[in-house]
């Protein structure tokens, strides 16, 4: 029993590190052609992310793949029960992987503003249907004895697992331009305040209503400590956009994304996935997870490799550290000392 | 057609098109690693052009690469989750493993390198593109362990109608993955080495920085035509293995129904449908079929009646015999374009030997096509291998039948199976056409990057 919560601990983390991490690629997807008045703009914001995002998408992939290895029963439920949201969600990361790689490939405006309304609508659909399904964990599906989903698509959403959904969206938005405003420079900067101005707020009343409904999901009357610092992240978030305090903005939306996903593994322990037919028919850590052998060669792997990861990819952001593009002219007045200058919009090949 | 023909249909037409980008991703970062090793090297400009120059061309195709995996790795779940409920504690794992070793290696060192023109020292970006390289052949190393676990289960046991991993190190030394791994390995050099020489005799036969070219033609075609050889004599040696494991996926490759010793191969035949049991073999070579099944030159090989027969016996009534009609014919279009393939490679071995290379218009014209065979190779491989599994989902445990997710219905899988065809339609034509462009176009200047500082942002619009 002890490793299997390990691992579900591991699960949580892996998925809680991709939305922090891809939250705001997502952010970015969505609003670079809001922040980005023409090409070049628009292809600054995308290359503030482009080192990034791929090795960020890995986290989903190792989420699922661990789900497999650690709870083959969780894995199969909820994908065979997800199934039309999860096609439609591959069709979106398809679509927005390509985008990236191909949208600067050909010099045509038809070109460009085709697979920049692609990455656009993507990173919209992706983050709201993954979110959707989060909440259809905790809300609770139509689960029978032998933890098969006996429901239509139409049990998949619920308006918890909607307003789930749409609060992974708003923290996307206000994450990915926190993310835009600490990482260029240039009038694509003013405008990522601006908005993190404006969705501030919003993502803050919704974060205070996802934690607030999933309290009265599980009962109980006070929320955890993690459920609480999602409200303050999401409250300070609001506070430090209007200052424009962009490290610590952009630190705030890390806490508050993290701090929200979490909220859903957290509500659901030691379930896993809840049954609306029968709470008896819950799926739970114990009888969903993996061998103790299965999860200790797992776990020996993940203790060699995972450290490992995290120093590469820690190492990545610290190369891409430097703030791209913009002139000195168009610097915002009260950060002209502190930015530094980055190197003119280059990427690579 | 019932939902598993539809969900068999659906795993076929995603991995077939995932596996046209993967080998490419392996052979192509690969040969570029040896081209930027060679710019560090040498620090002669046209090292530097030819990697970027094939470093795009790899970008190209790992974008469609990467995302097409994300459908492998959840239609387990989606489409088969009685399968992933019965292996996920044995088969998980690989899984699991191939994410956190491979995955986050491949995805993060390939950012790395695509922005880090400039940024990092020669030496460490150097680094970066041998890690991607490193993910790649550590991701099929992981994928085809599992995979081989469901051609000959080993290291674990059934417990409470489940398979439980008993022993992780076994799955590392199962023979069909040894040997199934260093044929995917060597298939995936053979496609990356001809994808190279198709292009360079584009530009050989266009004279079009015919002396840069024809360093990537040389290069292509000195590890192209040893790895044909190696790749197909380890094909062949994975028929020995298989032949031990699975009689059925080889006595279906020769339509063989009854029991033979020594027994002849066939070069083609007509009729042999499904249950045709007499087709007209043409041109029989005597002794061949023993030789590739078994190593000996009197080898018995088992018949498909007998193996069904003693199968019945087994595991109880009913047909074990997979399609015959693609298992003889997927090792022959993959066995005899791998033939041309390596005969061509000779060829231009020749050529080059006798530096009459750029002086051979119809090589170079055979070789430009010789782009498709590859793909062709690949795919005829993967249906031997997986249709020869049929009809069992895990060799011997588990019927495809019987993995299928049920609760998931027919309209549910044939909307999902119009969806992906319709999307990897389309970005089949977009991939091609980009991947047309990019290697018709001419090698860009590039001025040498010095080191530790950024270079002038023309960088991109010049090489992208």
């Amino acid at each position: 029993m002890g490793l299997s919560i390990f691992w579900f601990v591991l699960v949580a983390l892996f998925w809680t590190g991709f939305f922090v991490l891809e939250g705001f690629d997502f952010g970015v997807g969505m609003l670079h052609t809001v922040v980005g008045r023409n090409d070049e703009e628009r292809q600054l914001a995308l290359d503030s992310i482009g080192p990034l995002w791929d090795g960020n998408e890995v986290w989903l992939i190792v989420a699922g793949a661990s789900m497999f290895a650690a709870f083959p029963g969780w894995y199969a439920t909820m994908f065979s029960a997800l199934y039309l949201p999860l096609v439609l969600i591959l069709v979106a990361l398809i679509l927005r992987g390509v985008s990236f790689e191909y949208r600067d490939k050909r010099d045509s405006s038809r070109w460009r503003q085709t697979w920049s309304t692609l990455m656009t609508v993507s990173s919209l659909v992706a983050p709201l249907l993954i979110g959707v399904g989060l909440g259809d964990l905790l809300h609770g599906l139509p689960i029978d004895s032998q933890q098969e989903f006996t429901g239509t698509p139409l049990d998949l959403v619920s308006p918890y697992s909607l307003f789930v959904g749409v609060t992974i969206v708003a923290l996307c938005v206000v994450h990915g331009a926190t993310f835009l405003a600490l990482k260029v420079d240039g009038p694509v900067r003013a405008r990522a305040h601006t908005i993190a101005r404006a969705s501030g707020p919003v993502a803050a009343l919704a974060v205070l209503g996802y934690v607030i409904w999933t309290q009265t999901l599980i009962g109980g009357v006070l929320p955890g400590l993690v459920p609480i610092l999602a409200i303050l992240a999401a409250l300070s978030t609001a506070l430090l956009v209007q200052r424009r305090l962009e490290g610590w903005a952009f630190a705030s939306t890390t806490v508050a994304m993290a701090a929200s996903v979490s909220t859903i593994f957290l509500s659901l322990y030691p379930r896993v996935m809840v049954s609306s037919t029968n709470p008896a028919y819950d799926l739970t850590i114990q009888n969903t997870s993996s061998s103790s052998y299965a999860l200790t060669v797992m776990t020996i792997f993940a203790a060699v490799l995972f450290p490992l990861v995290l120093v590469y990819q820690g190492w990545t952001y610290y190369v891409f550290r430097r703030r791209l593009g913009g002139t000195a002219a168009s610097k915002l007045p009260e950060q002209a000392g502190a930015s530094r200058r980055g190197p003119s919009p280059v990427a690579g090949l | 057609m019932s939902t598993l023909d539809v969900a068999r249909l659906q795993f076929a037409m995603t991995s077939i098109y995932h596996f046209f980008f993967v080998p490419v991703t392996i052979g192509l970062s690969l040969l570029t690693a040896l081209l930027h090793t060679a710019w560090y090297r040498r620090r002669d400009e046209d090292y530097l052009r030819l990697t970027r120059f094939f470093g795009t061309l790899l970008v190209i195709n790992i974008a469609v690469g990467v995302v097409t995996g994300l459908v492998q790795e959840f239609q387990f779940g989606m489409d088969w989750s009685s399968y992933s409920r019965f292996v996920g504690d044995v088969f998980g794992a690989p899984l699991a493993v191939e994410g956190l070793a491979a995955f986050f290696l491949e995805s993060t060192f390939l950012g790395l390198w695509l922005f880090g023109w400039g940024r990092l020292s020669p030496r460490v970006h150097l680094f970066t593109i041998w890690m991607v390289v490193l993910g790649a052949v550590l991701s099929a190393a992981f994928i085809m362990a599992a995979n081989s676990w469901m051609q000959h289960p080993v290291g674990y046991q059934l417990v409470n109608g489940r398979a439980q991993l008993t022993n992780f190190w076994q799955l590392l030394v199962n023979p069909v993955f040894l040997w199934g791994y260093t044929h995917v390995l060597l298939a995936a050099l053979v496609t990356g080495c001809v994808l190279m020489l198709s292009v360079s005799a584009w530009h050989l036969l266009r004279k079009s920085d015919a002396d840069v070219f024809a360093r990537t033609a040389r290069l292509s075609l000195v590890i192209l035509v040893p790895a044909a050889l190696l790749a197909m004599f380890v094909g062949s040696e994975l028929g020995v293995i298989e032949d031990r494991y699975q009689p059925m996926k080889i006595a279906a490759s020769e339509a063989q129904w009854e029991t033979c010793q020594p027994c002849s191969f066939s070069v083609f035949q007509i009729g042999g449908g499904n249950r045709d049991e007499t087709p007209i073999k043409i041109i029989q070579v005597p002794h061949l079929l023993s030789l590739l099944a078994t190593n000996s030159w009197n080898g018995q090989v088992q018949g498909l009646n007998d193996v069904n027969a003693q199968y019945q016996q087994q595991y109880g009534a009913g047909d074990y015999v997979p399609n015959v009609f693609i298992q003889y014919w997927s090792m022959r279009v993959m066995a005899y374009t791998a033939g041309l393939l390596f005969l061509l490679g000779l060829w231009g071995g020749w050529l080059l030997w006798r530096r009459r290379l750029d002086q051979s218009p119809w090589f170079l014209r055979l070789a430009i096509w010789a782009v498709v065979a590859p793909l062709l190779i690949n795919t005829a491989g993967w249906m031997l291998t997986e249709n020869g599994r049929q009809p069992w989902i895990v060799q011997g445990l588990m019927r495809t039948s019987n993995g299928v997710s049920a609760s998931v219905n027919t309209a549910t899988v044939v909307t999902s199976v119009l969806v992906f065809f319709l999307l990897y339609a389309v970005l089949a034509v977009v991939a091609w056409g980009l991947m047309v462009r990019y290697a018709r176009r001419g090698l860009e200047p590039v001025e040498p990057v010095p080191s530790g500082v950024a270079p002038e942002s023309r960088v991109r619009a010049m090489t992208y």
